[in-house]
């Protein structure tokens, strides 16, 4: 029988727990890491509770989902009837849980404020079947493209991620997974596979940007047998979470990605390399390995055809170097994470020193797609050399927060004021970090930028893999250079001295000058620094870790200039050159400020105005965030 | 009053430890190395740390020297070598809780506790970790998580609710404790 005969058949027999056109009210809720730590387990505790007070648990189905994206509208719900428009609630506390089932399910009256379009789509038709692309079918498409947030997204590798129950197998069948493979075991040879990939012109998520294709190539061509394919979920960079959100609301689609490339580089064996900080994600992808197996997708003839392929778990430890592909393979074979010299390749020489593919989450996540639509379907979308779109991870001070899936090409500006709905708090765009302590920040200049791999690094940054933090004018940029440094410097695994030295010297001179005791020519020692560390280090983490400090220099210099020839931070973050004042004639003598104060160096009589010893301040800044009464004056 | 874990080492666990040594040699007899990394997850999971009697075991066992286990324990900081508190309190500072205030967070943790990050109190409840990395929950910025548990978007004055909070736990558990011996002691009298 054909695979997708077998697979047919498994479709047949699914029960999803999200049913395309559902006969009855479904309310989903978003569990996953992010909406947890909002809540939303305690909503959807709230939810049963209050379906059962309305005699409403045997009508109504409450379906687990994964994070549609919006995070900082979390916790979100979103309720489905048989015919209607869906309709997402934001926020949604214990208080909101009950009144959306009272109101909305049992009476009938959608609660307008709460929802994220307000109400815009209330009365009309569900959205229709015929929208779908790509894939058998779009969920994302069908149901929000035409609303806010959603709008400017198009969701390839997060197409099922918050639509799907993470937790079934069923549900991916049944919006069209595992067909991409069958139609691959049936129609493709494992040439056809790398020539449809490389067709595509997608290059790797994980940083590089190396065309997968490629890489596929390179690794079918080795005569050595076995071979692997490893996924790195291993999503190093400190404020991305791209990776982690495919994991939790969609595993289906990198395993299947991982069999249609074991496939394709006659591999028999696959490995998730995954942080043990994901708990959740690891707990996704045990119960999707072990469904899959059930269905014979995984282990001995997948699908019914002579092809075997099976996928296990290893965790990682807290080593962010272990990102980087020679070290990951050294962490996977019980050793220190330390990187070697390349070459030989890991499609040469990888685990156990056999040919392997190592491709990141969201490459893979691409591929199903890719192979149902035909390459020119993906190189239609995007730009020139990147095609495609990218997920980012969006983040810092900007006022939506969480993950977007968009076209190559759209402008920093598009994300940041129309995706991201601009700055919180009535403060200024100052900077945005992409590529985390690998990448740069880019200023105002370059908001209309249009983002893909060339004129990101063109520019100074990189595109890395997906996290995009904004800073808005109180972020001080020297100080987020040594952040990135003080990061580098302890990840840095020691084994090459570029890199060991290099960032620790980089770092020593950035305290320097956030302390007030920069010289002029630390200007020329940084540069100095940066080369050294850029040209000589073995590994992409020193290759890179002289970025963030390579791009403030170059777009923020007059912050460096006035912490070192004025002694000042402007942004008032580098706390040793801040000041603090009591102005009297404001003061009127609370003793709020004496009270916070950790060192007790503030002194007066009641209804007196106080005064600060500046000798014995620590310039900590707790009696400025708790004056009433604008009294303290920072400078 | 000091808090102490429950002791987990019965013969049992070992046993325990040695039936997984066993698969991963089925699963990986050409490089027994390969169990390591899963073999220091367990121990960690289960003990809070890697003692140091876990540590002579598992390199018995794979036949590796024993500092050959260190030296793979203690580069990767998920692993540690010495006992932590009841709870360990991650305050993330990756890049957008630290954009977000994360700093303030941990040293407004730090002063209440009266530890340095990375040390445990001396009546061994917390552990305040010095390098936690992103959480995966960079919208909720900044996030705290204590265990299992993520706190999203914290700001200073909620630290000293968060701490009232697992200090009461702690001291909920070890009184359950003292009364279970208590009613243990009393049977066995019977
Ligand atoms: C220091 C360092 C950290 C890295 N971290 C990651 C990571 O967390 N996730 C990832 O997919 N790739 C990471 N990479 C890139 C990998 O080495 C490798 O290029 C990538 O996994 C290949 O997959 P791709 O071609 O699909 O992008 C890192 C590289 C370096 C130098
Ligand atoms: S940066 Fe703190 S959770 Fe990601």
């Amino acid at each position: 029988m054909a695979a997708t005969e077998t697979l047919a058949e498994l479709k047949d027999a699914a029960k999803p727990h999200l049913e395309m056109e559902p006969e009855r009210p479904q309310l989903l809720v978003g569990v996953a890491t992010c909406a947890n730590a909002a809540g939303a387990r305690k909503t959807r505790a709230k939810l049963v509770e209050a379906l059962e007070a309305a005699g409403l648990t045997d009508e109504v189905d409450l379906v687990q989902v994964g994070c549609v994206g919006a995070c900082s509208r979390e916790p979100l719900v979103e309720v489905r009837t048989p015919g209607e428009a869906p309709r997402m609630y934001v926020e949604v506390d214990e208080e909101r849980a009950v009144e959306i089932v009272e109101q909305d399910l049992s009476g009938g009256k959608p609660i307008v404020a709460w929802l994220i379009d307000e109400g815009e789509r209330i009365g009309e038709p569900a959205p229709h079947q015929t929208m779908a692309r790509p894939g058998e079918i779009n969920l994302f498409t069908r149901d929000w493209q035409n609303v806010g947030f959603f709008e400017r997204q198009f969701r390839i590798a997060l197409r099922n991620v918050g639509r799907i129950d993470p937790e079934s197998i069923d549900d991916y069948l049944s919006v069209g997974g595992y067909a991409a493979l069958a139609k691959m075991l049936d129609e493709m040879t494992s040439d056809d596979v790398i020539e449809v990939v490389t067709g595509s012109k997608l290059r790797g998520r994980g940083g590089a940007g190396f065309p997968t294709g490629m890489k596929w190539r390179f690794t079918a061509a080795e005569e050595e047998t076995p071979k692997y394919i490893v996924c790195n979920a291993d999503e190093g960079d400190p404020g991305a979470f791209m990776d982690r959100s495919t994991l939790e609301g969609d595993p289906h689609s990198v395993i299947e990605a991982m069999v249609i490339g074991g496939f394709a580089i006659g591999a028999e064996r696959g490995y998730v390399y995954v942080r043990a900080e994901y708990p959740l994600a690891i707990r996704r992808l045990e119960k999707a390995i072990e469904e899959a197996r059930e269905r014979g997708i995984l282990g001995e003839n997948v699908l019914g055809t002579d092809f075997s392929f099976d996928v296990s778990l290893r965790l990682g430890a807290g080593a962010f170097v272990c990102g980087e592909e020679t070290a990951l393979i050294a962490s996977m074979e019980g050793k220190r994470g330390m990187p070697r010299p390349r070459p030989p390749y890991p499609s040469q020489s990888g685990l156990w020193g056999k040919p392997t593919c190592i491709n990141n989450v969201e490459t893979l996540a691409n591929i199903a797609p890719i192979i149902l639509n035909g390459p020119e379907w993906f190189a239609s979308i995007g730009t020139e050399e990147s095609k495609g779109t990218k997920v980012f991870a969006l983040a810092g001070n900007v006022n939506n927060t969480g993950l977007i899936e968009v076209p190559m090409g759209i402008t920093l500006r598009e994300i940041i004021f129309d995706l991201g709905a601009g700055i919180p708090g009535g403060r200024e765009f100052k900077a945005a970090q992409t590529g985390g302590p690998s990448g740069g920040c880019l200023s105002q200049e370059y908001l209309d930028t249009p983002i893909d791999y060339d004129s990101l690094r063109e520019a100074g940054a990189i595109m890395g893999s997906g996290g995009l933090i904004v800073m808005d004018d109180a972020s001080c940029m020297v100080d987020i250079a040594k952040f990135f440094l003080t990061f580098t410097q302890d990840e840095s695994c020691g084994r090459c001295t570029p890199c060991r030295e290099g960032t620790r010297r980089m770092l020593e001179v950035l305290e320097r000058i956030s302390v007030g005791e920069g010289e002029e020519r630390d200007f020329e020692r940084l540069e100095r620094l940066c080369n050294a560390c850029t040209r000589a280090s073995l590994c992409g983490l020193g290759q890179t870790a002289a970025n963030p400090v390579i791009s403030t220099l170059q777009h923020f210099r007059d912050e460096y200039v006035a912490h070192i020839d004025d002694r000042v931070c402007p942004a008032h973050i580098c706390r040793a050159l801040l000041h603090y004042e009591i102005a009297p004639d404001p003061c009127v003598g609370c003793g709020l400020c004496k009270r916070v104060c950790p060192v007790q160096c503030i002194s007066g009589e009641p209804r007196e105005p106080h005064v600060i010893d500046i000798d014995a301040c620590t310039s900590c800044g707790a009696c400025y965030e708790a004056c009433k009464f604008d009294a303290i004056v920072r400078a | 009053m000091l808090y102490e874990r429950e002791a987990l080492d019965t013969p049992e666990w070992w046993q325990g430890l040695d039936e997984m040594i066993e698969r991963q040699h089925e699963q990986y007899p050409e490089s027994v190395q390969t169990a390591l990394i899963p073999l220091l997850h367990y121990v960690q999971n289960a003990f809070g740390y890697v003692p140091e009697k876990a540590i002579n075991h598992i390199a018995q066992a794979l036949g590796v020297p024993t500092a050959y286990v260190c030296g793979v324990a203690s580069f990767y900081s998920y692993f540690s070598l010495e006992p932590k508190g009841a709870f360990t309190i991650s305050v993330c500072l990756g890049t957008a809780c630290f954009v977000r205030g994360a700093q303030a967070i941990l040293d407004e943790f730090c002063r209440q506790l009266d530890v340095e990050a990375g040390g445990t109190t001396s009546d061994r409840i917390f552990t305040v970790s010095d390098s936690s990395r992103c959480l995966g929950a960079c919208g909720q910025a900044p996030v705290v998580m204590i265990d299992d548990d993520v706190h999203a978007k914290v700001v200073a004055q909620d630290v000293a609710d968060i701490v009232a909070e697992y200090e009461a736990r702690a001291r909920r558990e070890m009184q359950a404790r003292e009364e279970r011996a208590r009613a243990d002691a009393r049977s066995h009298v019977q």
